[in-house]
């Protein structure tokens, strides 16, 4: 076993170093619960009929007036804060997912076509990446949104809401994927065993993606962790600005802005549980991205 | 070095035709701006000959030919919701925006640099790895929580500062600015802290990483062979090698800052631009949607091509040419 | 003055200490150049990173001692470690372009250099750089002084290293690899030069090289290392001229003479590897049905390359760049042609006007009697594909780091519809395996598991399982220790005679050259300087270039 962990040095240094650990613990437990929510979370709470005014505004267990039935509190609505988290985190990984994969898919393949093809090609995509870079993630998710709530007749407004969501993620994201595929692809272009390829009579395609793609996947595993943990912070911060998802089937970024109007007044769970739980979940994230980082940069260690 | 400067130029300006179009793809084709500037009263003659009027029937190349040279005279249109001039309004909320945005940049530069050298020089001390932590976590933690749990604990259990709005403003010429009062800065403090963390941890990470890779660089190591001195190596040669990168990157970061800026103004409600852009968003209000993409757009392609033009200026191998 | 005795250096990783040098002992007078030679990974460099301190962590002393006139150099403090730099031992390295610091000015380098350790104003420190600039050959010192490090040409660029080792009259300089990224004639100087500054200026010079000619043409005395141990040390003339150690005497064996042809090297049975069983057989038949098609040459005429220029000013137009000036060869068949050039002569343009990689803008090339389309408007699956076959100069990047090597040597059988079953492809590249002298269970491994020389009988065995009739060997060896070289170009020899194949043979290495090739076509800056059979060229050379390049290149005497 032992001898099997040397051999391959990212897990060596995986085991080596308790953050990375504590991070992909975290991680994963996070991803488990968000996954299986249906099964674990003791309510549903989009389902209208799971709960009551009457139960609002019930504090933690753990303090006077708890009710066990509700082990982290309730909302004002008299939502289970529990399983609010579990269901929100299980919409915030699912958009911030969706969005990273058609980002990485959309991006590494201009990037890899880019590279490889250079001239005409690669100024238009370089052009059209400038254009994106010129308006942050941000406006672009925000610019999608009001276009959509323009475009779309408000009857499926809502029901595409995390579609719209989704690709407005995923268009400010793309270009990180494209730029490093690029920067990559020109590295391994003038390798030669590109150039055997090429000269031996191999299909474009089957160069770029065959050969040299393998060789570009560990900066591009980096750049996947750090933007899926950017597009978790982004739906974030678009629900809680109200343009996201809506109050009734909220992610963890509504549930923070429906709890910043109790912040003053006490009740405190509704605020700081469901903060915890996006915090927690970005940092393990962004730890498993560093240390991805350093795996595939020796020098750095 | 005189054509390098005209090809970014060049660049510059297609960028900005290109968000302008899209700005103006904006405007035509999301929603019918007949509609939302008239009632529903309006009969339908009267529409057809206010869309007449305007142009509205008029070939698309036509159209944005006219709406390009509007904006380069001053005219941005009027807002479907307040029936204002949007460029007064956005104007108007200019100052908020920029001092907010850029006493941001320089707590987050302040901060960040000097932090970046620290924990590249000594990588394996215990104040590096509380850093390193500590930044770990800023990063990840969404800029509005950081603006909630600022106003939380100064605003609201300590008391020492307000937790909205913009207090204590002077007229300048036509510039509202909060840098000449004490309460206009007591006002700034938090939300310029809030907007310039998540930056501050960017660009610490940034100069680190750039600085360890420039001392594993052979000029270090010629130079600790010939015994120059150690300080001399790092602050001066390290440094001043590592800056020249950590300069375009600041360019696109001031980009962030106001975009960013968005989320800042709308958790202390402060006045700026980005508060106006949420609330345009909200109503469909487009024009406003689209002169504020425009003017961003501005923004951000003036500050990289003076970038562009600093970097051009201190990497002599951009000045000079080589001569054998 | 230098004395270094039982060095041991260790490196201590998660596999254990990995020792990197051993019982190292050496001593090196005032005015001596002492070469210290090795294949790569003999720890050469590890020796003179230890004396001088510059170890890369986590190397650390384990054992030994080293003093230099005196002084113990073993236990210094930091401080003292750091003082001693510059003042009494310095370093210089391989490559002059990342060795100095390109923001800043030549001068301030000297000058900042001299302050480290002198007090004296800038005005004198400047007016001492000046000196020593002029000293080493670099003309109008005072102006060019000014500049900026990539204003300089390599040679020049390696002149300012070594004024910035000197500047502080040290007692000691370590010269790691200091002329292999130079072009030949710039080496000479370079070592010239280094032969003067220590008899004029009595410095000790500790010259680290993998290149025996090297240390003919400059050491005093030299000491030869492998596997972190020496194994021999004297003068030059006595190790060069009578070698003890058969290792030494191995490593001269494989240094391909330039005065006369050998048939093969000699080679120790021990680094060859496996031998021949009958798995070899296979794919020899396999290749010689091949041979049934007739030997192919090719014929050039007339050939221009020319590249737009870069645009750099607003207001003038950029020159092109012409690469290759009215290009005319012609590869007999069967035969090896040897095409001689140094950096920027041409020489991998042309491989890539062959290979269709880059436009003619002129010309055309012939292969067996047919035109072959040129550049990007060859399809790719014109028969010249499979003919037409390279080996090329770096063996760590010619092979797919993420392919195993059964995976990369199918390609051109599938690719070109040599062999249709799966399984008898792999079959048939294990059998190549064997025949260019490798283990057939390499199959199922990845390139990094193997050496330099390994790598590139695979990217043999890649070229042959497309069942070629010209091979282009793009400098195969330069990238090779030379006893490895040895080996490499004994296999090249074997295969091409026994399977017909016409060869062109691209190399800077004028003696490996002279080993391979029956003619031989000199180029300098895309134009063709000297052409004609091998031995006539080379003991006969009509063009002052060649005359030249054969009068620079270091040899060993001859035994």
């Amino acid at each position: 076993m032992n001898a099997f962990i040397k051999r391959y040095e990212g897990l060596w240094l995986f085991t080596r170093s308790p953050a990375a650990i504590i991070a992909a613990v975290v991680a994963l437990l996070s991803i488990i619960g968000a996954a299986f929510a249906p099964f674990i979370a003791p309510v549903n709470p989009y389902d209208l009929a799971s709960f009551s005014l009457m139960d609002g505004l019930l504090p933690p267990v753990w303090e006077s007036f708890g009710n066990s039935k509700f082990l982290l509190g309730t909302d004002d609505q008299g939502r289970d804060i529990v399983s609010s988290i579990l269901y929100g985190a299980r919409l915030s990984l699912i958009i911030g997912l969706s969005a990273m994969t058609i980002a990485a898919v959309l991006g590494v393949g201009l990037g890899l076509a880019s590279g490889y093809y250079g001239g005409r090609f690669d100024m238009i995509v370089m052009r059209i990446a400038d254009i994106q870079l010129a308006l942050p993630a941000i406006l672009t998710a925000l610019l999608i949104d009001g276009i959509a709530r323009g475009i779309l007749p408000s009857e499926i407004q809502q029901d595409l809401r995390v579609t719209v969501l989704t690709l407005a993620i995923a268009l400010s994201l793309w270009v990180n994927f494209a730029r490093t595929a690029r920067a990559s692809t020109f590295v391994q272009m003038q390798k030669e065993y590109v150039q055997a390829a090429i000269i031996m009579g191999q299909h474009p395609i089957r160069v770029m993606f065959v050969h040299i793609l393998p060789n570009i996947l560990g900066p591009l595993l980096v750049i996947m962790t750090v933007d899926l943990a950017s597009a978790i912070l982004l739906e974030a911060t678009l629900s809680f600005l109200g343009i996201g998802l809506p109050a009734d089937s909220p992610s963890l970024g509504t549930l923070i802005r429906i709890g910043m109007q109790f912040m003053l007044s006490g009740e405190w769970w509704i605020l700081w549980i469901p903060t915890l739980f996006l915090v927690a979940l970005v940092v393990s994230i962004n730890i498993l991205g560093d240390f991805l980082r350093d795996v595939f940069n020796p020098r750095l260690r | 070095m005189a054509y390098f400067i005209l090809k970014r130029l060049i660049q510059s300006v297609f960028v900005m035709i290109a968000v302008a179009f899209l700005a103006f793809s904006l405007f035509r084709f999301v929603g019918d701006p007949i509609t939302q500037m008239t009632g529903v009263e309006t009969s339908i003659e009267d529409q057809e000959r206010l869309r007449e009027n305007l142009g509205l029937n008029d070939p698309f190349v036509m159209q944005f030919a006219r709406f390009t040279s509007d904006m380069l005279q001053g005219d941005f249109g009027y807002s479907y919701r307040t029936r204002q001039p949007v460029g007064e309004m956005i104007s108007s909320r200019v100052p908020a925006t920029l001092e907010l945005g850029v006493v941001a940049l320089i707590i987050s530069l302040l901060v960040g640099i000097p932090a970046g050298v620290f924990t590249a020089l000594r990588p394996r001390g215990f104040a590096t790895q509380t850093i390193l932590m500590t930044t770990l976590v800023g990063v990840s933690i969404p800029t509005f929580v950081i603006g909630i749990m600022l106003i939380f604990l100064f605003g609201v259990q300590l008391g020492w500062l307000p937790t909205f709005g913009r207090g204590g403003t002077i007229q300048i010429g036509g510039w509202n600015s909060s840098l000449f009062t004490i309460d206009g800065w007591r006002a700034l403090l938090l939300p310029a802290i809030t907007l310039g963390v998540y930056q501050l941890t960017l660009t610490m990470r940034l100069v680190r990483a750039e600085m360890m890779e420039v001392l594993r660089s052979d000029y270090i190591r010629f130079g600790m062979a010939r015994g120059v001195p150690m300080r001399s190596l790092y602050f001066k040669h390290a440094l001043a090698n590592t800056m020249v990168p950590v300069i375009t990157i600041i360019g696109l970061q001031f980009g962030g800052v106001i975009a960013f800026s968005i989320v800042t103004e709308s958790v202390f409600q402060w006045p700026g631009m980005g508060l106006l852009f949420l609330e345009s968003i909200r109503f469909v209000d487009i024009p406003v949607m689209g002169v504020y993409l425009v003017v961003i757009a501005f923004f951000f392609v003036l500050v990289n091509l003076i970038v562009d033009l600093l970097y051009a200026a201190i990497d002599p191998r951009l000045r000079v040419k080589d001569t054998a | 003055m230098l004395n270094v005795e039982n060095l041991t250096v260790q490196f201590p990783s998660r596999f254990g200490d990995i020792t990197a040098i051993e019982d190292v002992a050496m001593a090196i007078a005032p005015g001596e150049v002492h070469g210290l030679v090795g294949e790569s990974g003999a720890g050469k460099s590890t020796v003179g990173a230890a004396i001088i301190g510059l170890l890369q962590a986590p190397g650390l002393v384990a054992h030994g001692q080293m003093t230099l006139a005196g002084t113990d150099l073993r236990n210094l403090t930091p401080i003292e470690a750091h003082d001693m730099r510059g003042k009494r031992i310095s370093m210089i390295f391989q490559d002059p372009q990342t060795s100095l610091n390109p923001l800043m000015r030549v001068e301030y380098q000297l000058v900042e250099t001299i302050q480290a350790h002198e007090d004296i104003s800038a005005k004198d420190a400047r007016a001492r750089a000046v000196n020593i600039l002029e000293e080493i050959g670099i003309q109008n010192a005072s102006e060019r002084i000014n500049a900026y490090p990539h204003q300089f040409s390599g040679g020049m660029r390696q002149r300012v290293v070594i004024a910035l080792a000197l500047c502080t009259n040290p007692e000691l300089i370590i010269a790691d690899e200091p002329t292999t990224a130079l072009d030949v004639a710039v080496q000479s100087q370079v070592l010239d030069l280094i032969k003067e500054l220590a008899f004029d200026r009595k410095i000790g010079f500790m010259l680290i090289t993998h290149d025996i000619g090297v240390i003919a043409q400059v050491a005093d005395r030299v000491s030869v290392m492998r596997n972190g141990r020496i194994l021999e040390s004297g003068s030059t003339g006595q190790v060069l001229g009578a070698p003890q150690h058969p290792y030494t005497q191995a490593l001269l064996d494989s240094v391909p003479p330039l005065d006369r042809k050998i048939d093969r090297f000699r080679v120790p049975e021990e680094a060859d590897g496996s031998s021949r069983n009958d798995a070899g057989d296979h794919a020899e038949g396999w290749l010689l049905e091949g041979v049934q098609q007739e030997k192919v040459g090719l014929k050039i005429e007339n050939l221009r390359v020319a590249f737009p220029g870069v645009r750099t000013s607003l207001w003038r137009k950029p020159d092109a760049f012409t690469a290759l000036h009215d290009i005319s060869l012609n590869v007999k068949p069967g035969s090896i042609l040897g095409l001689v050039g140094e950096s920027g002569s041409g020489k991998s343009t042309l491989a890539k006007a062959i290979t269709g990689l880059v436009n003619p803008t002129a010309g055309h090339i012939g292969l067996g009697g047919e035109i072959l389309p040129p550049g990007k408007s060859r399809t790719r699956d014109h028969p010249s594909r499979q003919i037409v076959q390279m080996i090329f100069q770096d063996p760590f990047s010619s092979l797919n780091p993420r392919h195993q090597i059964g995976v990369i040597l199918s390609e051109p059988l599938w690719l070109y519809g040599l062999v249709t079953d799966g399984q008898e492809r792999r079959e048939l590249a294990a059998a190549m395996l064997d025949l260019v002298g490798m283990a057939s269970d390499a199959i199922d491994k990845y390139p990094h598991q193997f050496s330099g020389g390994q790598r590139q009988r695979i990217a043999v065995a890649r070229a042959l399982l497309a069942r070629p009739r010209f091979l282009i060997c793009d400098e195969p060896t330069s990238a090779l220790d030379v006893s490895i070289q040895a080996e490499i170009l004994n296999l090249l020899k074997n295969l091409q005679s026994k399977f017909g194949l016409t060869i062109l043979f691209i190399s800077h290495n004028l003696a490996v050259v002279r080993q391979m090739a029956d003619d031989v076509v000199v180029l300098r800056n895309g134009r063709i300087e000297e052409f004609g059979q091998t031995q006539d060229v080379y003991q006969n050379p009509k063009s002052e270039y060649m005359r030249e390049l054969l009068e620079l290149t270091p040899i060993l005497p001859v035994t």
